[in-house]
């Protein structure tokens, strides 16, 4: 019995510790991004069609954009892909990364309760829309993550001339997680919340929250690509990295992107190399 | 009513499937969870046992900090080895980050505190028994310990289990240290925090179902195993 669980023990061990080096061997890189991309199935769809063409396991690790910055500057990652262009470009500037390039763009909407107690709906102002939810009182449900999306939403804000911090548990509800449980908490308490369009068509738990405002180029949600500077982190995969990059910012990559559908709506906007930003919608 | 039987209906549907999937990912959690359990079993029976039956200055305040540590939160366990892995931290050159090794050595250092503790509990009102006998066969501290845990292997198995819990259930340190990377560190903890965070809340409890399945089969085999070895002991 003693020799069995001696057995047993060691066995398991060698088998745990094995295993979890085996998987280092093959060649892969490690992504640092957004919930958005990950959630919405876009790299479910894209990375396929890349490890068929070069053999390389693109291995994401979907965090807020914030963390996944904070990660990356850490070193913990070859390649960068949020959506937060200043803070890239801050990234970029202090080093931590190489140079970053627009990948695709995607847009936020306004989400809401159908009963829409801050009449906002079929809007198509941003920030009039917000400064109506504020004047009303009515629930909203933030990010509050630091993540692209929590960034773009303090801009709105901003914008909207609404002081969102004086009213934190009030009406305004930080959530302080990821978009998907964002959601979940504003479809459970009828609150207002702004997400990006890819994580809310392929979000399950609408309950009774529809989309209130859509189409204003303040919306617009540009998503950007930044090999991590192997200067700083000699580890990085640089090879394997530039490779994904290129692909991505080249036409296989960029028609992957196109091709990605839920219920027949395409979800992101391949735009590299485009120098004018496309208005969103 | 209906919202929880379709659940369960899902659930059974999804293991009757054999999704290979599903399967890689209950295969991780096992082996992740049941590695970081027998390494914390083999740091945390022998602490428990030394704090059982060795008296030495300061005890009291370790025995307290090891009871402390029995609640040590997951996601701060998880920052924390997250902050020696990476690579700016100091076992970054392991590379260790973002694998299923960082995720055994996260959920070791959660449990062997639980286990450690459990342990010196039922080890010290053992050694209270056979304290005598010990001395008047002039056993070693060493040897004390090791007769201790043998004979005290059955009421460790529970402490063992109590550590099994705590790790195949816990998602804050694993998804910080793992990253939930699809095919690599997916476990059942962070596919459900994933599936609910997409808002697929009937998968995700389907899910939790398993999830709870699954602890209860280990429970089973171990108290299975541990009457077999009793009746073959005492036959």
């Amino acid at each position: 019995m003693r020799k069995l669980a001696k057995f047993t023990i060691v066995a398991a061990l060698a088998a745990g510790l094995t295993s979890a080096a085996a998987h280092a061997e093959d060649p892969f890189i490690i992504v640092q991004s957004t919930t958005s991309t990950e959630n919405s199935g876009l790299f479910k769809h894209i990375l396929p069609i890349f490890k068929a063409k070069t053999g390389i396991d693109v291995r994401v690790v979907a965090v807020g954009t914030g963390q996944a910055i904070k990660n990356a500057e850490n070193g913990d990652g070859d390649v960068l892909l949020v959506h937060a262009k200043k803070s890239e470009e801050e990234f970029v500037a202090k080093g931590g990364g190489v140079k970053r390039f627009d990948v695709m763009y995607n847009d936020f909407v306004i989400v809401g309760p159908k009963s829409d107690p801050a009449k906002v709906a079929r809007s198509k102002d941003a920030a009039a829309s917000l400064k109506a939810i504020a004047d009303a009182k009515a629930p909203f449900a933030s990010r509050g993550d630091d993540s692209g999306t929590h960034k773009a939403e303090l801009k709105l804000w901003k914008d909207a001339g609404v002081d969102v911090k004086a009213a934190g548990g009030d009406w305004y509800r930080s959530t302080g997680s990821g978009m998907g449980a964002t959601l979940n908490t504003a479809s459970g308490m009828g609150a207002y919340a702004l997400t990006d369009r890819a994580t809310w068509i392929s979000f399950k738990n609408k309950g009774d929250l529809t989309i209130a405002v859509e189409g204003d180029p303040k919306l617009f949600n540009q998503y950007g690509v930044i090999l991590v500077n192997p200067e700083k982190h000699k580890h990085v995969k640089v090879k394997e990295g530039q490779q994904f990059i290129d692909w991505l910012l080249g036409a296989e990559g960029q028609n992957a992107i196109r091709s990605f559908t839920i219920d027949g709506q395409q979800l992101f906007f391949p735009n590299a190399g485009q120098e004018n930003m496309k208005k969103a919608g | 009513m209906s919202e929880s039987g379709s659940i369960f209906s899902l659930a059974l549907g999804l293991v009757l499937s054999g999704d290979a999937e599903l399967w890689s990912i209950i295969a991780l959690s096992l082996r992740v969870s049941l590695t970081a359990v027998a390494l914390a079993c083999l740091i945390g029976l022998p602490l428990g046992a030394f704090l059982a039956v060795v008296r030495f200055p300061g005890r009291g305040a370790a025995v307290a900090l090891l009871n402390a540590f029995m609640g040590l939160p997951p996601v701060v366990v998880g920052l924390f080895v997250y902050l020696m892995l990476s690579r700016s931290g100091p076992l970054g050159v392991f590379g260790l980050l973002y694998t299923p090794a960082a995720m055994i050595v996260a959920q070791t250092i959660l449990v062997t505190p639980l286990i450690a503790a459990l342990a010196r509990q039922s080890l010290a009102d053992l050694h209270g028994e056979y304290d005598e006998l010990f001395r008047s066969l002039g056993l070693s501290t060493g040897a004390t310990i090791a007769a201790l845990i043998w004979d005290g292997r059955y009421s460790l198995s529970t402490a063992a289990l109590a550590g099994f819990g705590r790790a195949i259930a816990e998602v804050g340190a694993v998804i910080i240290v793992g990253g939930n990377i699809e095919h690599v560190t997916r476990v059942m903890t962070t596919t459900i925090a994933l599936e609910t965070s997409k808002g697929n809340l009937a998968l995700a409890m389907a899910l939790g179902l398993i999830l709870i399945a699954l602890a209860l089969g280990v429970n089973a085999a171990v108290l299975a195993l541990n009457r077999t070895a009793r009746r073959l002991a005492y036959a």
